[in-house]
């Protein structure tokens, strides 16, 4: 039966008047194939030896969860074993606790003494819940009050990544730049320390590391023209014992003799002065709001910086140093041991601020001492973590913005059809300006030797604008449309061999994957979709065991961890948000494609799936 | 030390676009060196609001040139940084017709003068007052339907259109709670 016409121009009307539909996929063959562009040093020599972490930074599982990253190793590999792909089916709600924000929930639920601990998003409350009763009864509740305003300065959604639980204190940070310990028992403070100033749009949003006495944070607020830092505080007093700026003179990025970074462009006096034009770097990012690794085995503090400012890169000739790479520090001191950087004069918004998972792998014929990292350029880098070189470089997403690394220099090689410029629209970058993954951290199972990477599938157009500088607003310069990447899925979770260099499955995605994945020695992999889905997939086969619909898209960090009566628990918030899902949880217009930094021309659908929510879930076996 | 320029140099020379009818005002990205910082400091806003009529703003009614040089300011003085083409990000999207702080002219007006607390800075005495209401006007036309209806790909607000007097002859909105209707007194909200 036909239609008359005036009734499908009406059908279709909505849809103009929206003005703003998903866009097309960018072609498979605007990108290049993984075989064209990754480069290792040596041929994969599997038979070299397990690819496992080290006892000092993975002891053995206690059951418990304490930090975001499970162990310093930051494999968030649980060796629990309760839960397997064969009952996973019968696995169901056994609470769910609302944390009364309905903003992106990015934190990972921190479990520690029989007491599970989280953090919301802005405005930063603090619950800690008492898994020995029936239904986890709330102990404490703690709300930092953190100022209003810092609301305003902060890029992506007020999301907060996480607590841990070290020497009877619970840590984590606020949106209004506050580091605040608490008495795990009373739920009172034990010190507060204030370390961003939002008047120049300074935010922290990063879970800290700590270890051997000391808290490790960095500052947010790369699309604000901040100069990025990370601070180290006395665990027991929370007072400053050194503060490492990510762009400046070697006196201020605490640069000594004792700096030996491998690669030849990172050597020299003031590179983070020199690398910029006048007095750039100042205002030129570099800040620290993923992930800082501790090296216990080592004793190396590992972190990358992020992104340099303004995001038009005409405005800042030269290498932008020390922003988009990543320094191995001495963690008493703070002064650098090596430095490498993964986006020289980075053009397209490629923070390095990604996990660091430390490992000891076989690399041409023995057993080498690693750190594997997921860039946002959308490599997997191993790198040798006590030289700083790298190893092999891999693509596991979409790229065409380079042509892989030069592995002689470790640069990047550009691909000056991508690269961006001042008032030209260059279309079809990949990946995305948030990465071929952003951070939400991966796992790695020791049993199977699998990294399990949720990530992007994302592309877009940049033109680049000049822009000024004006204390507390943005700084941003740029107006971009992301798309879909090839076949027009928008997220994958990926598990990569990091020796033989390659997938092993692929599971596509509707949305990017925001969340983080947990792994387990049942050889389950667990994560969330932005549409309310968390899934339950075979780690060995990436076929779905189990999923359970939330109340909103999941963006945060699932754990497992066994609770009083021994059994296994997976515990995970839901609450979409974050800078791919401000769509839905922030003030944000879907008709409006260069929205939330040009993601909102990706995302205008998530509306039509799922609401702003924020939940505590927890999930075992009947029992 | 940082090369700042004083942002009252900066309005000097904006200030002379007020009545500018010609080749686009001087940006304050094209008057500062290009690592030019403006030493501005500004500081989130206070919670009150005012519902009123201020005679001032009639003169930014049915005005083709004022929304088109809010637009250009808009963009120069970042406030595309936080609101997009309308859309929101960092701040809320304008293109709608929610108004937390009140959507007439005059309103938007005094929310860019005096900021708000959840991170819109205060603009008054930092940029001309004439621009400031240059800019409310062109986020006044971001929700007209004719602005909307002028939509072509994913960018909203590129062509926008007078602000019909007729627009703000109605309360399409309410006003937040403890709001005064007296623009000339400031209340302060509940602390």
């Amino acid at each position: 039966m036909s239609v008359p016409l005036r009734y499908m121009l009406l059908g279709l009307l909505p849809f103009a008047a929206a003005g703003q539909t998903v866009p097309a996929p960018v072609p498979d063959n605007e990108v290049f194939k993984r075989e064209e562009i990754g480069h290792a040093l040596a041929a994969p020599t599997p038979g070299a030896g397990h690819t496992a972490p080290s006892a000092a930074n993975a002891p053995q599982d206690d059951g418990q969860w304490t930090m975001p990253s499970k162990n310093y190793a930051s494999t968030r590999f649980s060796a629990l074993t309760e839960i397997t792909p064969a009952n996973a089916h019968s696995l169901q709600p056994l609470f769910s606790f609302s944390l009364g924000v309905n903003k992106g929930q990015e934190a990972a639920p921190i479990v520690a003494d029989n007491t599970l601990y989280v953090v919301t998003a802005y405005p930063n409350i603090v619950y800690a819940l008492d898994l020995t009763k029936e239904g986890a009864p709330l102990k404490w509740k703690f709300a930092p009050k953190p100022a209003p305003a810092s609301q305003g300065v902060a890029c992506c959604d007020v999301v907060n990544r996480g607590g841990t639980v070290d020497a009877g204190k619970y840590i984590f940070t606020t949106l209004d730049g506050q580091v605040i310990a608490i008495d795990v028992k009373t739920g009172k403070a034990v010190w507060r320390t204030q370390l961003g100033n939002i008047n120049i749009g300074e935010t922290m949003t990063m879970a800290p590391t700590v270890a051997e006495g000391k808290v490790y944070v960095g500052n947010s607020g790369g699309e604000l023209g901040v100069r990025g830092w990370v601070i180290a505080l006395d665990e027991g007093s929370g007072k400053l014992l050194w503060r490492a700026y990510g762009t400046g003179p070697d006196a201020d990025v605490l640069i000594g003799p004792q700096f030996k970074p491998f690669y030849s462009s990172d050597q020299g006096k003031d590179l983070g002065v020199t690398s910029w034009p006048a007095q750039a770097w100042r205002i030129g990012g570099g800040g620290m709001w993923g992930w800082i690794t501790y090296d216990a085995e080592l004793g190396m503090l590992y972190h990358g910086t992020a992104n340099p400012g303004p995001w038009n890169a005409d405005q800042r000739p030269g290498d932008n140093k020390w922003t988009s790479g990543m320094f191995a520090r001495d963690p008493k001191t703070g002064q650098p041991h090596w430095f490498y950087g993964m986006s020289p004069h980075d053009e397209h918004d490629y923070d390095g601020i990604n996990e660091q998972i430390l490992l000891d792998m076989p690399f041409d014929g023995k057993l080498r001492k690693v750190l594997i990292h997921l860039d946002r350029n959308g490599y997997v880098y191993v790198i040798d973590r006590t030289s700083g070189q790298v190893l092999s470089a891999d693509p596991y997403g979409p790229v065409n913005s380079s042509k892989g690394v030069d592995l002689q220099t470790g640069r990047p090689i550009l691909n000056p059809e991508k690269q961006t410029k001042l008032g030209q629209t260059v279309r079809n970058i990949c990946p995305t300006a948030s990465g071929a993954k952003d951070w939400n951290p991966s796992s790695f199972s020791p049993q199977t030797g699998l990294l399990y990477i949720p990530h992007e599938n994302m592309c877009m157009d940049w033109m680049s604008m000049q822009v000024s500088y004006i204390e507390g607003t943005p700084y941003v310069g740029a107006d971009v449309h992301m798309k879909p990447g090839p076949g027009g899925h928008r997220g994958e979770l990926t598990a990569w061999d990091p020796v033989a260099r390659k997938p092993v499955w692929v599971v596509k995605e509707n949305f990017p994957i925001w969340s983080g994945t947990v792994v387990t020695a049942g050889d389950l992999v667990f994560y969330g979709s932005m549409d309310g889905w968390f899934k339950a997939v075979n780690a060995k086969t990436g076929e779905l065991a189990w999923r359970y619909k939330v109340d909103s898209g999941i963006i945060s960090q699932p754990v497992s961890y066994r609770g009083p009566d021994g059994h296994q628990y997976i515990a995970v918030l839901s609450g979409v948000g974050g800078w791919s899902g401000a769509v839905v949880s922030g003030p944000v217009d879907p008709r409006d494609g260069s929205a939330a930094l040009g993601m909102v021309n990706v995302m205008s659908d998530l509306p039509k799936y799922t609401t702003a929510g924020g939940t505590l879930y927890v999930f075992s076996l009947p029992h | 030390m940082c090369s700042r320029f004083p942002i009252e140099l900066l309005l000097a020379g904006a200030l002379l676009t007020g009545c500018y009818r010609g080749p686009p005002p001087a940006m304050p990205s094209e008057q500062s060196d290009r690592q030019g910082a403006i030493e501005s400091a500004l500081s989130p806003g206070s919670d009150h609001s005012l519902v009123a009529n201020d005679p001032r703003a009639a003169a930014y009614y049915d005005n083709a040139e004022a929304v088109n040089t809010g637009r250009m300011l808009f963009n120069g003085f970042n406030c595309s940084g936080c609101h997009s083409n309308g859309g929101g990000g960092m701040g809320p999207d304008l293109m709608d017709d929610e108004w937390i702080y009140g959507g007439r002219l005059e309103q938007i007006h005094q929310t860019i003068v005096e900021g708000r607390p959840n991170g819109m800075p205060a603009w008054g005495g930092r940029i001309p007052d004439q621009q400031i209401w240059q800019i409310a006007a062109y986020v006044r036309s971001m929700s007209l339907p004719q602005t909307l209806a002028a939509q072509n790909g994913p960018t909203p607000s590129q062509r926008p259109a007078p602000v019909p007097a007729a627009a703000d002859q109605h309360n399409g909105w309410s006003p937040p709670p403890q709001t005064t209707n007296d623009y000339t007194t400031t209340t302060k909200g509940a602390d």
